[in-house]
């Protein structure tokens, strides 16, 4: 590979960009969801032509497979009675729009003038998920631990938090 | 432009993105999702340093990236919860209308 951008991962990135945009500026909620997994495929096709494999499954896995779906479930179970007339932006978009052209602005310009993007292109690595498994079982095992303790707290009290309710209402 | 100079790009569009949707959207639940598009424009940025770093025999970068994943998935369980709890009380997710705390 050259210094070119490839075509795959250009139309991989129109494809993201365009979902994440429709994502967050689409009226009806299910729409957004979908073009939300839409930008989801497409970050997961990046990952795969980043050769990173079990990343991009992963991705697939958690992210289609479980937030896209808890989503849905959320947006199901908050039917909001908004009318159509009334605008899906808060009052104060301008300042907020603003803000994130800066950010976007000052972060391209430091990239193009960074030193750190203009190294030589490195062989490309072969990963396996058996490397992978191994790390996380000897170097990364700590960690490991603590996020299983994190997402076990989450899911407790996720569940404690929705079903508050029904314990105030016996 | 070089590979990772594009990949970085594309990954600041894409935080951009979400920051403008977390901070534009009146509906709770497209916040969330602003904040997911964010966490994944900074996996692919942990991813890109990785493929073109120095030493991608390290495997750091996917190794952070799969913790950010698992981290990201217990944000939005535990936000959309939140979301949940607080829709039985106010009966909106509006959050221009969530604003019994305002001083």
């Amino acid at each position: 590979m050259s210094g070119e951008v490839t075509l795959p991962f250009f139309v991989l990135s129109v494809l993201m960009i365009i979902g994440a945009a429709a994502a967050l500026a689409l009226r009806n909620l299910v729409h957004c969801v979908l073009a939300l997994v839409l930008a989801f495929v497409g970050l997961a096709g990046l990952y795969l032509q980043l050769d990173a494999q079990f990343l991009g499954f992963a991705q697939i896995l958690v992210y289609i497979g479980a937030v896209a779906i808890l989503i849905v479930f959320a947006i199901l179970l908050t039917r909001s009675t908004e009318s159509h007339s009334q605008s899906i932006v808060s009052p104060s978009w301008g300042m907020s729009s603003v803000v994130s052209v800066a950010v976007f602005g000052v972060l391209a310009w430091t990239i193009r003038s960074s030193v750190a993007t203009r190294h030589s292109i490195p062989p490309q690595p072969d990963v396996t998920v058996k490397q992978i498994g191994n790390i996380l079982m000897s170097r990364f095992a700590l960690p490991l631990e603590v996020i299983g303790l994190l997402l076990t707290a989450a899911l407790v009290g996720a569940v404690t938090i929705a079903m508050q309710d029904r314990q105030e209402m016996k | 432009m070089t590979p990772l100079a594009s990949y970085l790009l594309v990954s600041a569009l894409l935080f951009s993105i979400g920051l403008a949707g977390a901070l534009t959207r009146r509906n709770a639940i497209l916040v969330l999702v602003g904040i997911e598009l964010m966490l994944n424009a900074a996996n692919l940025n942990f991813i890109a340093f990785w493929r073109y770093g120095p030493n991608p025999e390290a495997l750091t970068g996917i190794i952070f990236a799969i913790f950010a994943i698992g981290i990201a998935a217990a944000e939005a369980a535990v936000g959309l919860a939140l979301i949940i709890s607080i829709y039985r009380h106010y009966k909106t997710t509006n959050l221009d209308q969530i604003d019994s705390m305002r001083g």
